[in-house]
C-alpha cells in the first residue's frame, strides 16, 4: 500500500495538466470532477497510506520510495524521491483532507467564473506542488515545490488578472517570497559545498557529525533556510505581501494562505530541525522573529476593516505562535498547532468566501445582522473563532495553542517574557476575532443578503466544523487525563516535548490562563463592538498604525522599492552600452582625424615625409 | 683645390637661396643655372672631371633649357607675379624652414660624430668611370636607358593630348588672347620631345 | 643644399617652382655620392651621379609635359588646386 505514495502526487499533477491543456473544452462538469475528484482520490490514498503506516509501520519509521535520478553533475546526484515518516504523514493529512473540502466548496463557489478550469487547473497544480514540497527527501526536490507553490500563489492571486491591483499583490507576494527564497536558495548552496549533499536525512546525519553546535557555519546555513521559511510564511520582515494576497478568490486564501503554502515554512524548519538545534543563536531568533510577528500582526487585526485582511494578518499571528513553538523546541507542537490552524483557519476563509459573496461586501463596518440570515455560516464563523481564539476544551485551537503556551515557559528555551508575550498574543485573538463575528453578525443589519449557499459550500463547512471541534483530541496534555498520541506518534522523528522549568506556572495554571484570556478577549470585543454599541471606526493614530500594518508597505516602498524605480529610471537608456558605443565612437573619431590628412595637396604629402625622416632620424641618432 | 671647393660650394648655396626665393620664374632659373655651374665646379675639383662636365651639359645644358623653354612658352611669370606675391609671403617660409633646419641639425649632427677622416680629394679619371660603368653596371646603364625610353614614350604621350586639345580648342574658340599664347606652341612640339641622354 | 631644396618644395605653390626645387635636392644628393666618391677614390660616386642625371632628366621631361597638359585646363599652376586628380 505505501507504494501508492507516488500516486498521491502524480494525480493533482496529471489532472492539472489535463485541465491545462483540454479545460476550455470539458464541460464545467467534467471540470468539477476532474479538479476536485482528483484530491479527493489523493485524500484516499492518503488515508490507505497512512492507515498502513500507522499500524504497521515500516522499519525507521520512515519510508521511502525512490522513483528516478532527476540529474547527475559531479557528484551531486538529487533524485525524485519520496519520504514519508510521521512529519510528512501529517502535512500530507492536512493538504489533502483540507485541501480536498476547499476544492468541494470552490466546485459551487467559482461557478460563475469563466476562468473555471483555470482556476481548478492551478489550484490542483498547487496541491501537487505542496506535496512534492512535503514529501520530498532532498532538499532541491524540496525547493521545487517550494517555488511551485510561489508560481501557483501568483497565479491564484492575480487569477481575476484584468484587474490591475490584483496582479500588483500577485507581483508583490512572488517578489517578496523571492527575496525569501533568495537566502533559502543561497543556504542550499552552502549546504551543497560543506556536506556533499542535499538528502535531508544525510545533511542532518552530516551536521551533526561534523558541525559543533554553535559553529560559524551552521549559524550560516540556519540563518540562510529561517530566511527562506520568512518569506513564505510571511513573518516579519517578509510580511508585507500576505494582506494584499487577499485579492484572489476566497478559496485560494483558504487553501494557500491558510492552510497550506504559509505552512511551508513551519514544515522546512520541522524538517530541518537538526541543523537548527545546531544553531541556537538562529533558533532564538526563531522565536523572537514568531513573538514579535504575533503580536505585530495581532495588532494589525485589530484596526482592519476588511474581513479577509482580519484573516489574513490572523494567519500572520498565528504561524507566528508555530514559529515561537519552533523556537522553543517544540517541534511537536508546532505541527499540532499547524494542523489545527489549516482546519479552523480555513473554515473560517471559507465562510467569509460565502458571506462576501452573499452581500457582495466585504468591509466588517458595512455588514450587521447576519445572524439571521446566514445561520449556517454564523455558525462555522462561531466555531472556527471559538476555535481560533481557544475556547477551552471544546475547540481543537485550545489544544496546540496551550500546548504551545506551557511550552514557552515550560520547555527548554523557555522563558517568562515568551509566555507573557504567549498570554498577550491569545488575548488580542480572541479580542479582534470576536470583533469580527460581533461586527458581521450582529447588530443592525446594513447590507442585503442576496444569494444563499448550495450543498458543497454546505457540506465543507460543516466537515471542517467538525474537525476544528474534534481536532484538538488527538493530543491532549496528560495532566488532563488525555493522551498526546500526536506527540508520540512524532516523537520517532522530532525530538520530543520536555518539560525543562517547573515553576510556578504548571500545565494546568497555564491552561487556566489561557481560558481567562479567552474570556477576557471576548469581554472586551462585547464591550467595545458588541451590538449596542456605535458602529464607527475609530481613527486615533494606533488604530491607523495598525491599519497601515505597522507601516511596513510605507517602509519598503521608500527603502527598497522608490531607489530602484529610481535606479531603473536611470538606466532606462541602456548604460551598459555605453562601453561598447565608446569603442565604435573612437573608431569614428580616429577616422574623422585621419582623414584630414588626405587632403590630394603634394606639399602636404612632402611636408609628411619631411616630418617622418626628422622623426625617424632622430630615433636613430638619440635614442640608443 | 679645397679653396676652389668651398668657393664653389658657398656659390652654389647662395644661388640656389635666391633661385627658391624668386618670384619672377625666368629669375629662379637662371639662378639656377648658376648653382649648377657652380656644383660643376665643385665636382672638378672633388676630382670628377667626367661628372663635371657631364652637370654642365645634360643638367644646365638640357634640363635647365628645357626648363627655361616652357616657362617663356607658357608665358606664366607674368601671370603669377601677383599670385606669387601672395603666396611667398614670409610667415609662409617659416615652418619648411623651422623643417628644414631640424633636418640640418640632424645630418650636420650624422656628419660630425660619424668617425671622422680627413681625406685627400683622390681623382677618379673619366677612364676608370668608364671602365667601371661598362663593366660592372652595365645593367643599370641598360635599366637607365629603359627609363629614358619611358621618359620619351611619356612625353609624347600627354604631348599628343595637348595636341589634340589644342587644335580642337583653336576650331572652336573664339577667345583672341587665348588663341595668341596657343600660337606659341606649335613650333616649339618639336622641341619638347626631344631631350639629350 | 637639399634642405634648401626641400624647404623650397615644401613652400613655394607654382607647379614649375615644385619641379625646380626637385632638381635642386636631386643635384645636391648627387653632389653628396660623387664626394664620398671622390672620398674612397672609387668610380662608383660618379656612376650613381650619372644615373641620377638620367633619372632627372626623364623625369624633368615627363613633368613639364604635364605641366603643358595642366595647363590647358586651367591657367593657374597651383599644385595645391591640383588636390582632386584621379587616375
Amino acid at each position: 500500500m505505501l507504494q501508492l505514495l507516488w500516486l498521491i502526487v502524480a494525480i493533482p499533477f496529471a489532472s492539472a495538466a489535463l485541465l491545462a491543456l483540454f479545460g476550455s473544452r470539458l464541460s464545467r462538469h467534467a471540470v468539477a470532477i476532474i479538479g476536485a475528484g482528483s484530491i479527493g482520490l489523493s485524500a484516499a490514498l492518503t488515508l490507505l497510506v497512512g492507515a498502513q503506516f500507522v499500524f504497521s509501520p515500516p522499519a525507521g519509521d520512515a519510508y521511502m520510495q525512490r522513483l528516478w535520478i532527476w540529474m547527475e553533475s559531479g557528484g551531486f546526484q538529487p533524485e525524485i524521491a519520496f519520504y514519508l515518516d510521521p512529519v510528512s504523514l501529517i502535512m500530507l493529512f492536512v493538504i489533502t483532507f483540507v485541501g480536498f473540502l476547499i476544492h468541494l466548496y470552490s466546485v459551487e463557489y467559482m461557478r460563475d467564473d469563466e476562468g473555471y478550469a483555470r482556476f481548478f487547473a492551478y489550484m490542483n497544480l498547487f496541491v501537487a506542488s505542496m506535496l512534492t514540497l512535503v514529501l520530498a527527501n532532498n532538499l532541491l526536490l524540496l525547493y521545487l515545490g517550494w517555488e511551485g507553490v510561489g508560481l501557483c500563489s501568483f497565479l491564484l492571486i492575480g487569477f481575476w488578472y484584468r484587474e490591475p491591483q490584483n496582479v500588483r499583490a500577485a507581483s508583490k507576494a512572488f517578489i517578496v517570497t523571492r527575496c525569501g527564497d533568495t537566502a533559502f536558495a543561497l543556504g542550499l548552496f552552502l549546504l551543497f559545498t560543506r556536506l556533499n549533499t542535499l538528502d535531508i536525512q544525510e545533511v542532518m546525519h552530516r551536521a551533526t557529525a561534523e558541525w559543533s553546535p554553535g559553529s560559524g557555519t551552521a549559524l550560516m546555513a540556519a540563518a540562510l533556510l529561517l530566511g527562506g521559511a520568512v518569506g513564505k510564511s510571511a513573518q516579519l520582515p517578509l510580511q508585507t505581501w500576505l494582506p494584499d494576497a487577499m485579492a484572489g478568490p476566497t478559496p485560494t486564501s483558504a487553501l494557500i494562505h491558510a492552510a497550506t503554502m504559509v505552512t511551508a515554512g513551519v514544515y522546512l524548519i520541522t524538517r530541518t530541525h537538526t541543523l537548527f538545534s545546531l544553531a541556537p543563536d538562529v533558533q532564538f531568533a526563531v522565536a523572537i522573529i514568531g513573538t514579535a510577528t504575533m503580536l505585530l500582526a495581532a495588532f494589525s487585526a485589530l484596526a482592519q476593516r476588511d474581513m479577509k485582511r482580519v484573516l489574513a494578518y490572523s494567519t500572520i499571528s498565528q504561524i507566528g505562535y508555530m514559529f515561537l513553538a519552533l523556537g522553543l523546541g517544540a517541534w511537536s507542537a508546532a505541527m499540532f498547532h499547524l494542523m489545527t490552524h489549516a482546519f479552523f483557519k480555513a473554515l473560517l476563509f471559507l465562510a467569509a468566501g460565502v458571506v462576501i459573496h452573499a452581500v457582495h461586501e466585504q468591509d466588517l463596518y458595512r455588514m450587521g445582522g447576519l445572524r439571521r440570515e446566514l445561520r449556517l455560516v454564523f455558525w462555522a464563523f462561531a466555531i472556527g473563532g471559538s476555535a481560533l481564539a481557544g475556547l477551552p476544551l471544546v475547540t481543537a485551537g485550545f489544544f496546540s495553542k496551550d500546548l504551545i503556551l506551557w511550552q514557552s515557559w515550560a520547555g527548554p528555551n523557555g522563558n517568562a517574557w515568551f509566555w507573557i508575550a504567549g498570554m498577550t498574543g491569545a488575548l488580542l485573538t480572541s479580542l479582534y476575532t470576536f470583533r469580527m463575528i460581533l461586527l458581521a453578525f450582529y447588530g443592525p443589519q446594513q447590507a442585503h443578503v442576496r444569494s444563499h449557499s448550495g450543498l458543497a459550500v454546505r457540506l465543507s463547512l460543516t466537515t471542517l466544523c467538525l474537525l476544528s471541534l474534534v481536532g484538538g483530541y488527538v493530543d491532549t496534555p496528560p495532566h488532563f487525563g488525555g493522551s498526546p498520541a500526536l506527540s508520540n506518534f512524532l516523537s520517532s522523528a522530532l525530538p520530543p516535548l520536555e518539560e525543562v522549568h517547573i515553576g510556578p506556572i504548571t500545565e494546568t495554571i497555564t491552561a487556566f490562563s489561557a481560558s481567562t484570556v479567552f474570556a477576557l478577549g471576548f469581554g472586551f470585543a462585547y464591550l467595545l463592538f458588541g451590538p449596542q454599541c456605535a458602529r464607527q471606526p475609530a481613527t486615533n493614530i494606533f488604530e491607523r498604525l495598525w491599519l497601515a500594518g505597522w507601516g511596513f508597505d510605507w517602509m519598503y516602498d521608500r527603502i527598497f522599492v522608490r531607489p530602484f524605480q529610481w535606479l531603473a529610471r536611470k538606466c532606462a537608456h541602456d548604460p551598459a552600452d555605453v562601453p561598447i558605443n565608446v569603442i565604435a565612437q573612437m573608431t569614428i573619431v580616429s577616422y574623422r582625424a585621419l582623414r584630414l590628412t588626405q587632403t590630394g595637396r603634394v606639399r602636404w604629402y612632402a611636408t609628411g615625409l619631411a616630418v617622418g625622416t626628422v622623426v625617424i632620424l632622430a630615433i636613430a641618432l638619440f635614442v640608443r | 683645390m679645397v679653396l676652389l671647393f668651398y668657393l664653389a660650394g658657398i656659390l652654389a648655396i647662395v644661388s640656389t637661396l635666391l633661385a627658391i626665393t624668386q618670384r619672377h620664374a625666368v629669375h629662379a632659373l637662371l639662378y639656377l643655372i648658376v648653382s649648377l655651374l657652380a656644383v660643376a665646379v665643385d665636382f672638378y675639383a672633388l676630382g670628377a672631371p667626367f661628372v663635371a662636365a657631364l652637370e654642365v651639359m645634360i643638367y644646365a645644358g638640357a634640363i635647365m633649357v628645357l626648363f627655361v623653354f616652357v616657362v617663356m612658352m607658357l608665358n606664366l611669370a607674368e601671370h603669377a607675379m601677383e599670385v606669387e606675391r601672395e603666396w611667398l609671403k614670409p610667415k609662409n617660409w617659416l615652418g619648411p624652414t623651422l623643417l628644414a633646419l631640424i633636418l640640418l641639425g640632424e645630418l650636420v649632427y650624422c656628419t660630425a660624430t660619424s668617425p671622422s677622416m680627413s681625406s685627400p680629394m683622390n681623382v677618379v679619371s673619366p677612364k676608370q668611370v668608364g671602365i667601371s660603368l661598362f663593366g660592372g653596371y652595365w645593367i643599370g646603364v641598360e635599366l637607365a636607358s629603359l627609363l629614358l625610353m619611358a621618359g620619351v614614350v611619356g612625353a609624347f604621350h600627354l604631348g599628343r593630348h595637348a595636341i589634340a586639345e589644342e587644335e580642337k580648342k583653336h576650331v572652336t574658340s573664339a577667345d583672341a588672347a587665348r588663341t595668341d599664347s596657343r600660337g606659341d606652341l606649335v613650333p616649339a612640339r618639336s622641341g619638347r620631345t626631344s631631350h639629350a641622354a | 643644399m637639399f634642405l634648401l631644396g626641400l624647404a623650397g618644395l615644401l613652400t613655394r605653390r607654382n607647379f614649375i617652382f615644385t619641379l625646380m626645387c626637385i632638381e635642386i635636392m636631386l643635384n645636391a644628393s648627387g653632389l653628396a655620392f660623387v664626394a664620398a666618391g671622390s672620398r674612397w677614390a672609387q668610380p662608383d660616386g660618379q656612376i650613381m651621379f650619372l644615373f641620377i642625371l638620367a633619372m632627372a632628366a626623364a623625369e624633368v621631361s615627363v613633368g613639364l609635359a604635364f605641366v603643358l597638359l595642366y595647363h590647358k585646363r586651367q591657367l593657374a599652376l597651383d599644385v595645391d588646386s591640383a588636390s582632386e586628380l584621379r587616375g
